[in-house]
């Protein structure tokens, strides 16, 4: 019984890992004003260029460092995704352009990406085959020596590698850097109210631009994660599924905290866990259990609007592009 | 613009007043252009075959054959109705992500009288009935959001996103319990009999298709542009306190446009099963959801100008999976281009929108 249990917390956390780069990400990115649809994109192009890096630094050497095999990868997937992002923040910042068309085409671009690489990188080799980076994947899913030998309880908790720390280590770190220092309080007061923030000098398209791509690069993390730790270094077209859009759902569901996203993250890691692994499960159950965070997402979008509470609400110009010269 | 210098910044950006409408379409045009260029240029690097041959590949792509030229009309007719749909909502600032989870809803509820009746009704009651079924299924899913914006202002972009997936669970789900084990796939529905199916006009499958969103796109822009409720569209999406103040009920109007809305996303359901597919997955909508909301806004919410809008998104991606297939690339590099020739039009609205002064040696004050 322990070991289904212990199999089922470790699942979900491996679940949930991904899904809680992509909030976290998105929060801080939401929490500027920019309600960026294209995460799921900039995740899909995180996850591509993170295995992309890895291949290249695999096959150009026969003896690869275990150093180079994390920082390369860990590289690329954060010079993508901070490009995606950067493509979103210039059009939505500086060219003013409407944040859900752009977010939508960001993410039509991020997933071809992610598919067309993914798909025909090894066709560019003249290879066969797809992708797989299973040097890489090693590194980036090493982890503490001494955690075998705690038993049941290291296994369970401290079997994962640092990609996994590094998520609650960001969604802690983005807490505490928006509630409890003076630039988190700035963004956050461009998010509410860009018009007071400016007039207050606060220089409202720097904040929008670099939360949106520390958001986008935390984002992309998620994917990196999900190729190198999740499915062990290898890559399926769409393999990513759709949890860039369960990310935003996240966001709703821990009411724009990272720390909520922390355990809300888990909370839809378990459900996907139960879905994909609950034995006895007829399949058209299984597409009910997958229904449920959404559903449960809905449910906390309409109950905090019916509430009303105000440290509960969205960020208040969230989805406007800000013009200092329109009134 | 962060150095300190005490001269006039280099440019700053004023708002045009008016633009000629001419001079508009040759920006886009101007940014339409450079976008295919961009794309010529990833094309070349991805692949090194010379790009025009690569886009006489596209051509040839979507007019090659006269089969070819009847799916690219029917995949335009289908973007362009569910474009139709997101449409008025838009027009009235609100974001209607969820025509994806209308569609199949409209969808589920035509395959749910198509599987059930069997050979119960004759052809022509049980297109009526999964007609109606599929306009009913989609109003009911936009206006389960409509309801909770109108009366509690709660973020309709969040919600409708989220009842897409629910609408996917829902396809799934009942597929799942439709065919119990085997493919899961559901198999084309009275393929003998072809009950249920919308007949061929002039020997072709999607002429009735066609035609109904021709009609639809007509009414679409004399109901916004001529009718008392068009206008009170364009009103509440102009300014909400300007509606209100004016006597407008903004509530009832939100509600009363959602309805449109789904009832068409429905309608858009119902033609992809009963005049196109006959059968149903959750990726029936191929994503066009989510394409038809670029495809409205590009054509700045004018039903006419979204058939042009609606062709070219249709025209790349079908010319793309010619390239793909022809060149033996992989199929997503229709999502590339379209992303980039996107990213281009979307950027190109701000010089139409607004204009960029560059520092003048002598001072005059401008505007």
């Amino acid at each position: 019984m322990i070991s289904v249990i212990a199999l089922f917390i470790k699942s979900t956390i491996s679940q949930g890992i991904p899904l809680l780069f992509g909030s976290t990400g998105e929060i801080v990115t939401e929490k500027s004003g920019n309600l960026n649809l294209g995460i799921p994109g900039i995740m899909y192009v995180g996850g591509i260029s993170g295995i992309v890096g890895a291949y290249l630094y695999e096959h150009s050497t026969s003896a690869p460092s275990a150093f180079l095999l994390i920082l390369i990868p860990l590289l690329s997937c954060l010079i993508g995704s901070a490009l995606m992002a950067l493509i979103y923040a210039f059009l939505t910042a500086t060219l003013r352009a409407n944040q859900n068309v752009t977010g939508l085409a960001l993410t039509t671009f991020g997933v071809g990406v992610g598919n067309f690489f993914g798909g025909s990188l090894l066709s560019f080799f003249n290879e066969k085959g797809s992708i797989s980076t299973l040097e890489t994947a090693k590194c980036f899913k090493a982890y503490l020596p001494f955690a075998d030998k705690l038993g049941v309880f290291g296994d369970t908790f401290l079997s994962f590698g640092f990609l996994t720390y590094l998520a609650i280590v960001i969604a802690v770190i983005a807490s505490w850097y928006l509630n409890h220092t003076r630039p988190g309080l700035n963004l956050r007061a461009v998010g509410e109210n860009p018009a007071t923030a400016d007039a207050a000098g606060i220089n409202v398209i720097r904040h929008k631009y670099v939360s949106t791509i520390l958001g986008g690069m935390i984002a992309g993390l998620g994917g990196l994660y999900f190729v190198m730790d999740y499915t062990g270094g290898s890559w399926t077209n769409d393999g990513f599924g759709d949890r860039g859009w369960l990310a935003i759902a996240i966001v709703i569901f821990a009411l724009w905290k990272p720390i909520s996203a922390i355990w809300s993250s888990f909370i839809f890691g378990g459900l996907y866990t139960i879905a994909i692994q609950m034995p006895g499960l007829s399949s058209s159950s299984k597409e009910l259990i997958w229904m449920l965070p959404y559903v449960v997402t809905i449910a906390v979008l309409v109950a905090t609007s019916l509430r009303k509470k105000r440290e509960n609400q969205p960020p208040a110009s969230l989805g406007l592009s800000y013009f200092r010269e329109d009134r | 613009m962060t150095e300190r210098v005490k001269k006039e910044p280099l440019m700053h950006i004023s708002k045009r007043a008016d633009l000629v409408w001419w001079k508009g379409w040759i920006i886009r045009a101007v940014a339409i252009v450079a976008a295919l260029l961009v794309c010529a240029l990833v094309i070349v690097w991805l692949t090194g075959y010379n790009p025009i041959k690569v886009y006489a590949e596209m051509i040839r792509g979507n007019f090659g054959t006269k089969r070819k030229i009847w799916i690219l009309l029917q995949r335009l007719a289908m973007l362009l109705c569910i474009s139709l749909a997101v449409t008025p909502a838009f027009k009235m600032k609100f974001w209607n992500l969820g025509a994806q989870g209308q569609v199949l809803m409209g969808a589920l509820a035509a395959t749910a009288c198509m599987f059930y009746s069997k050979s119960s009704l004759p052809s022509w009651a049980l297109i009526l009935v999964m007609f109606l079924a599929a306009v009913i299924s989609g109003m009911i899913w936009a206006f389960i959001p409509a309801i909770f914006k109108a009366n509690w202002n709660t973020n309709e972009t969040l919600f409708t996103l989220m009842m897409n997936y629910i609408a996917i669970q829902s396809v799934k789900y009942a597929v799942a319990v439709w065919v119990p084990n085997g493919s899961g796939k559901l198999p084309i529905l009275n393929p003998s009999t072809h009950a249920g199916w919308l007949p061929d006009l002039f020997g072709q499958e999607y002429v009735v298709n066609i035609l109904i969103v021709a009609l639809v796109t007509i009414l679409m822009a004399i109901y916004l542009k001529y009718t008392k409720q068009g206008y009170e569209i364009s009103v509440v999406g102009g300014s909400e306190n300007t509606a209100r103040y004016v006597g407008i009920s903004v509530k009832r109007v939100i509600l009363r446009t959602l309805l449109i809305s789904g009832a068409l996303c429905g309608l858009a359901g119902f033609l992809l099963v009963s005049g196109t597919n006959h059968s149903l997955t959750e990726s029936i909508e191929e994503g066009m959801g989510f394409t038809a909301i670029m495809v409205s806004w590009l054509a700045k919410f004018s039903p006419i100008t979204m058939v042009f809008t609606s062709f070219l998104i249709v025209f790349l991606q079908r010319g793309a999976s010619a390239i793909a297939t022809t060149f033996q690339l992989n199929e997503s590099v229709a999502d590339i281009l379209t992303g980039i020739i996107l990213f281009f039009i979307i950027g190109c609205e701000f010089f139409i929108r607004y204009k960029v002064n560059f520092r003048k040696k002598s001072k005059e004050g401008d505007k």
